[in-house]
């Protein structure tokens, strides 16, 4: 895959049994979708009000893969969300306004204002948050994983990384103990063109999903646009996983479609890679889909996004209703005096619903079930 | 009470507490079928299966990763550097992922690490390094030193039942030359509590780790009325019992056998000096190893490492003062 040939990524590699998703599922996909761009696209408008302090990331044009990945996990699963992965933490159960409230380095965010951007982890949802050390995460999941398999527990760890983070010798590390243990872990890796500035022809010689082979385990390349393409990779994965048969990693060709962050004019991206990848844009190009091939009304469609912009923006609301932190906070927590369990993740996906007890065809925009900030100041 | 040697007490620690509790597993390199590179998990992976004796890859930040990921899921792993240098090239996942967590998130990671540290036998600028300063300027993290065989074996039990990161430094020095009695089956020594060893009122030596037994060494030979307190734990760290032993002689030398810059007595001097300073009778003095990679041959490592002698002398100094 070169810079300039973004027209060639594939369509879904695993191909995708059409009865695993629901009507309602797509519907929630999408929503999911746009919650991720609506709310990101709120945080960066705080942030250019001077709201949040230091800097500003996002992961616009990637909102398939967190959406996709997370959508096929069980409640039971754990996660390591990055950097461009909102969408795993919506999907997870987090709710906007706490994410909001995190960005603002707030009381109410998900780390009380210990660490910012998108470095937390919900942990009553199965999440432990990112480090910035790329790609850290993907050792800490390998643990979980290992800490499953010994226990011989039907169950998942899932990280992300983007494709500059393959270039460190921890992701060797991670891929080769994943391969040796056989772990039941699925590494997703977006493959966004860039890393920061460094395009993928200075990041390495060999594409990660042509490595994976050689570490014992596959590796698959999917459309990173196409929510269901990366829906059916990573549910293929996850049950492999899940049945004893080690770890997958699943490359997403995708774009990032900002700058690395906020301060960042992206003077390095050619303008025509941009406009070529603008014109696959996984939330326009899904809500089409929705309507050619699955039937959904132009009205339905409308309904997920007017819904869902109300929504983040009352969470916004009460994101900057949200105290800033007692300064003493600083200097609470640095030892633990017991170890507690992660809690289960919301699991959305109709394949988890007991049968006779799928979601109704209408899209739900009620946050799901979770501590929202309101829900915790009561 | 049985009379094990340093390195028995630690394998006998670890074992009951494998045995106690299923959760608690060991990883690293060769410490299966090979039982380790200082035979501490020796006879281990029949007892307790290869998958609780786990041999890993040579992947330092793998090895300490994997048992961060464990530990938040519910395991209590107890990971085997080969030797504490080697932490190192595990030291990212250790400083930047486990010891943060809780304060980020509240997660909790119980996992130690076991770091064979220490020279004096020509291990060079690779195999004899004492690394604990590193992981005291790295919140989170708690940190434990034992000196005798008893304190080896109840310290690492309550190091893997701790709720936290806990970097467990056993000296390779003492592995085989330090014996004493050890209480048999389950035993903990609590983190974070000083212990008097030798008691006396004109001088009180500061140790912990391979400078407790100089320190003994050099009390006996001279014939003075010197105090030894054996630190055991460096975080947390027992200020109220550095403080008493402080005011009570008056004068004080801090040993350790890692590098003077910036390490354990360069914090044990500060605080005497900023809260016992009316009790002092004489300047704060270091006896630690000199601020260089440690040599490999016998005469320039000799030359490093604190002796005897240097032992001896520094006490001489401070009781003339
Ligand atoms: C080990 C490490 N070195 C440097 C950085 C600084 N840094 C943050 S993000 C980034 C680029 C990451 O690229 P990639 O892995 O492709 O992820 P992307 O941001 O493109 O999603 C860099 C260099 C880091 N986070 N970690
Ligand atoms: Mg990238």
């Amino acid at each position: 895959m070169t810079l300039s040939d973004a027209s060639a990524v594939m369509g879904a590699a695993v191909p995708l049994d059409p009865a695993l998703l629901t009507r309602a599922d797509r519907a929630e996909l999408l929503r999911f979708m746009t919650m991720m761009r609506v709310a990101e696209e709120r945080a960066l408008s705080l942030y250019k009000q001077g709201k949040v302090p230091g800097s500003f990331y996002d992961g616009r044009g990637q909102e398939a893969i967190s959406v996709g990945a997370a959508f096929a996990l069980s409640p039971r699963d754990r996660l390591c969300i990055l950097h461009r992965d909102l969408g795993a933490h919506f999907v997870r159960g987090v709710t906007p306004d706490r994410y909001l409230a995190n960005y603002m380095g707030r009381a109410d965010g998900v780390t009380g204002g210990k660490d910012g951007n998108l470095h937390f982890g919900d942990r009553a949802r199965g999440c432990v948050g990112m480090v910035s050390m790329l790609p850290d995460m993907a050792l800490v999941a390998n643990g979980m994983a290992l800490a499953m398999k010994m226990r011989g527990e039907p169950r998942v760890a899932l990280t992300f990384f983007g494709e500059g983070s393959t270039a460190n010798g921890q992701w060797h590390e991670a891929m080769n103990f994943a391969g040796i243990q056989r772990l039941p872990v699925v590494f997703v890796l977006e493959n966004n063109r860039f890393a920061y500035s460094t395009p993928n022809e200075l990041e390495f010689a060999a594409d990660p999903v042509e490595r994976a082979e050689g570490y014992g385990l596959p590796g698959v390349e999917v459309d990173g646009n196409d929510v269901e393409a990366v829906f059916a990779a990573v549910h293929a994965a996850v049950e492999r996983a899940r049945a004893g048969g080690g770890p997958t990693l699943v490359e997403c060709q995708t774009m990032r479609m900002h700058g690395h962050g906020a301060h960042d004019d992206m003077g390095y991206v050619p303008p025509e890679l941009l406009a070529e990848w603008e014109a696959r844009d996984p939330i326009q190009s899904y809500a089409a889909r929705l309507l050619e091939e699955f039937g959904f009304a132009a009205e339905e469609v409308e309904r997920i996004d007017a819904e869902v912009r109300a929504y983040v923006g009352e969470c916004a609301e009460r994101a900057l209703a949200s105290p800033l932190p007692e300064p003493s906070a600083a200097l609470e927590g640095v030892f633990a005096d017991r170890w507690e369990p992660l809690g289960d993740g919301a699991a959305p996906w109709s394949g988890w619903a007991e049968p006779g007890d799928r979601p109704a065809a209408a899209p739900s925009v009620p946050p799901p079930p979770g501590p929202t900030i309101e829900r915790r100041a009561a | 009470m049985a009379e094990l040697t340093y390195l028995e007490a630690i394998s006998d620690g670890l074992r009951t507490e494998m045995r106690r509790d299923e959760s608690v597993f060991c990883l690293g390199e060769d410490i299966g079928a090979f039982g380790g590179a200082f035979k501490v998990t020796a006879g281990f992976a029949e007892e307790f299966g290869p998958e609780r004796v786990l041999d890993t890859p040579l992947a330092e930040n793998a090895i300490v990763g994997a048992a961060t990921g464990a530990a938040i899921e519910g395991m209590r792993p107890v990971c085997e550097m080969q030797f504490a240098d080697f932490i190192a090239c595990g030291f990212d996942q250790l400083v930047n992922v486990a010891a943060k967590l809780h304060y980020r998130q509240g997660q909790s990671v119980p996992l130690v690490v076991r770091l064979p540290s220490g020279g004096g036998f020509s291990g060079g600028p690779f195999h004899s390094q004492n690394p604990e300063a590193w992981f005291l300027q790295a919140p989170g993290l708690k940190v434990v030193a034992p000196a005798t065989a008893a304190d080896a074996k109840g310290l690492l039990a309550s190091a893997i039942r701790d709720p936290n990161p806990v970097c467990f430094l056993e000296h390779k020095g003492l592995y085989r030359h330090v014996r004493d009695e050890v209480p048999e089956g389950e035993y903990t020594v609590p983190l974070g509590k000083a212990r008097v060893a030798r008691e006396g009122g004109e001088l009180t030596v500061i140790a912990y780790g391979s400078a407790v037994p100089l320190a003994l060494a050099a009390a006996e030979a001279l014939e003075e009325d010197i105090e030894v307190l054996d630190l055991r734990s460096l975080c947390p760290l027992d200020t109220e019992a550095i403080l008493a032993s402080a005011r009570k002689t008056g004068k004080v030398l801090i040993a350790h056998e890692a590098t003077r810059a910036c390490g354990v007595g360069a914090e044990v001097a500060a605080l005497i000096g900023a809260e016992a300073f009316e009790d002092l009778d004489g300047p704060i003095r270091r006896l630690t190893a000199a601020d260089v990679p440690i040599p490999f041959s016998p005469p320039l490592e000799q030359e490093v490492l604190p002796q005897l002698d240097d032992m001896k002398e520094a006490c001489r100094e401070l009781l003339a003062y």
